[in-house]
């Protein structure tokens, strides 16, 4: 059964009228057709502004497309009443590249509001003053070396301590779509593939889809079976690993401007290739 | 490719893309487009505040003529001593702890019915607009409803509402009290929701994205960042309702503002000035008690 199934999908920026200075922005993400399998794991790549984001925004149900087709779990999200809707969101889990810890709450509290779409809302009350299940939420942590930070506050850990306590109310969510963007950006290379290597095994110990964003080409070829490379809102190529090769990496990251194109100007596809200037491996 | 190549290729497509940035500010971006605003926003406030100088006939240079300053004179020097004889002392006693007990009952129930109006109207944890950015129509009325209701109890001065409750329901601090719960009820939802509303909403957002209830996205979301400033705004209105209650004390709301009234008629200026000492106790303490609740949560 495929948890996703994308078909000629275009979604646009969010509140692009207000941002953009005049005339009609370019949408996000444009005539996008993907299918991903229940359990399946795939590494999302492609330079900053590509799309990613706002393609997980658009699989959490986070982001309506502005056309194309789009069913998760067999359901067309947006065709669904809301409550219906939100209920489908209790089944995904999406991981943003900062982590939505608000900085004057503890740790376990932060972590276990991974199941606030299950509890009742006095199970939620009460939790806020004695925390409800303190032993999983440290288990969660134990396993990104971060157990002895249950009871800190989160203003008081570092960057790549909050990215991983992020993580960690997801090995507490119960999803069955785990969307992850950018989990690597704060950390050092041996945390890097611990946190991969946790994510891959939790993912696969319930059969849940991985979705994960990766700036990090070299660990996403090694860690995911599958590879997307999103280019300027379209996807570039969608291969098995073994399939990838280095000419196709150098082609998605060549010519990347250095700064963002003018919104008068013609398609990224259409402007000449720069030599080698932004590629970055 | 050889290291010593590669960095040479690397320099030369810099120097390219540098010479190919042209020397000015592209058009689009030559004029702030905040600036306009800024600038409609000063004019504005002159045109607003001025004519409201006038008409409150906004005059600060009375103050300093001489008839004034021998009237201030005369007022300060029978105010030097304060008035303390025991029996007077313990009336004052009771009567400031019924002022707070006014305040304090006022401000609670004001809680009871701003708390849920500012879960309705603050449209930051909208389910609906996640994803689209509409809300539904049936939902932005009820909230526009719920808008006009706190509109109207706080557009009417609580001095108003205490004339009212005295009429009906009699002398006494009940009508102070319900004066202070109507009026602060509107006041603060309107700030609660503001302040939800002026907090960074990526933790509420994300909660959302995952499925929560809105509820439960508030209270393991906003309410963290925003407790302590939520909390030292009430405390302020609490010190606004004891001020609030002496003011309807006059119109016969109970409390000190009564006894006051009473003592001024008598010309009882020590009386009126152990009373004000009352009153700048009772505000510092609520400043007192704000800074220690703000340590505790900030």
């Amino acid at each position: 059964m495929p948890t996703y199934h994308l078909h000629h999908l275009t979604v646009r920026h969010r509140g692009a009228s207000s941002g953009a200075p005049s005339g009609v922005p370019l949408p996000a993400l444009r005539d996008l057709s993907l299918t991903i399998d229940q359990g399946e794991q795939l590494a999302l790549i492609g330079p900053s502004g590509a799309g990613k984001t706002t393609l997980l925004a658009t699989l959490a149900c986070a982001q309506q497309p502005a056309s194309g087709t789009f069913t998760m779990f067999d359901q067309d999200p947006w065709a669904l009443g809301e409550a219906a809707r939100h209920r489908l969101r209790a089944r995904l889990f999406l991981a943003p590249q900062t982590p939505p810890l608000p900085p004057r709450q503890r740790v376990v509290t932060a972590v276990l509001a991974a199941h606030l779409p299950q509890w009742s809302i006095w199970r939620a009350l009460a939790s806020l003053f004695k925390p409800a299940d303190p032993q999983a939420a440290w288990q969660a942590l134990a396993r990104f070396n971060l157990g002895d930070k249950l009871y800190s506050r989160v203003d008081r850990l570092s960057g790549g301590e909050r990215q991983r306590c992020g993580l960690a109310r997801l090995l507490l969510s119960p999803a069955e779509a785990l969307l992850v963007d950018e989990p690597l950006s704060a950390l050092d290379p041996v945390l890097s593939e611990l946190t991969l290597s946790t994510l891959r095994e939790e993912a696969a110990a319930r059969n849940a889809t991985l979705v994960c964003s990766l700036h990090q080409v070299d660990l996403a070829l090694a860690h995911f079976p599958r590879i997307v490379a999103l280019r300027a809102g379209r996807i570039a190529f969608d291969l098995p690993r073994e399939q990838v090769t280095p000419q196709m990496i150098a082609q998605l990251y060549q010519g990347e401007p250095a700064r963002p194109a003018p919104p008068a100007a013609p398609e990224p596809e259409t402007l000449p290739v720069k030599p080698g200037a932004g590629a970055c491996l | 490719m050889s290291a010593r190549s590669s960095t040479q290729l690397a320099a030369q497509s810099a120097a390219r893309l540098a010479a190919q940035l042209p020397a000015q500010l592209p058009t689009h971006l030559r004029r702030d487009p905040a600036w306009r605003g800024r600038i409609m926003a000063c004019l504005l406030t002159v045109i607003i505040v001025w004519p409201m100088l006038v008409l409150s006939e906004f005059k600060p240079w009375i103050l300093w003529d001489w008839q004034s300053l021998s009237a201030t004179g005369r007022f300060l020097s029978d105010f030097l001593v304060p008035a303390h004889d025991p029996e007077f002392l313990q009336l004052l006693l009771r009567e400031t702890w019924q002022t707070v007990a006014i305040a304090t009952a006022g401000l609670a129930l004001a809680l009871v019915v701003a708390i849920p109006a500012t879960l309705i109207i603050t449209d930051r944890l909208s389910i609906s607009a996640l994803g689209t950015g509409r809300t539904r129509l049936p939902a932005r009325l009820l909230r526009q409803g719920v808008r006009w209701i706190l509109i109207l109890l706080r557009s009417v001065p609580e001095l108003v509402w205490a004339l009212l409750f005295v009429r009906i329901i009699g002398f006494g601090p009940t009508a102070g009290v319900l004066a202070i719960a109507l009026t602060y009820c509107g006041m603060l939802g309107k700030v609660y929701a503001e302040i939800l509303e002026s907090s960074d909403t990526h933790s509420t957002d994300t909660l959302l994205a995952n499925g929560s209830g809105r509820l439960a996205a508030l209270l393991y979301g906003a309410l963290p960042e925003s407790a302590s400033e939520l909390m030292s705004y009430t405390v302020y209105r609490w010190e606004c309702a004891i001020r609030g209650s002496v003011v309807m004390g006059f119109v016969g709301a109970g409390g000190l503002g009564q006894r006051m009234d009473e003592s001024m008629k008598m010309l009882a200026g020590a009386e009126v000035s152990s009373m004000l000492l009352v009153f700048v106790l009772l505000v510092a303490l609520a400043d007192l008690f704000s800074k220690i609740l703000r340590r505790r949560l900030g």
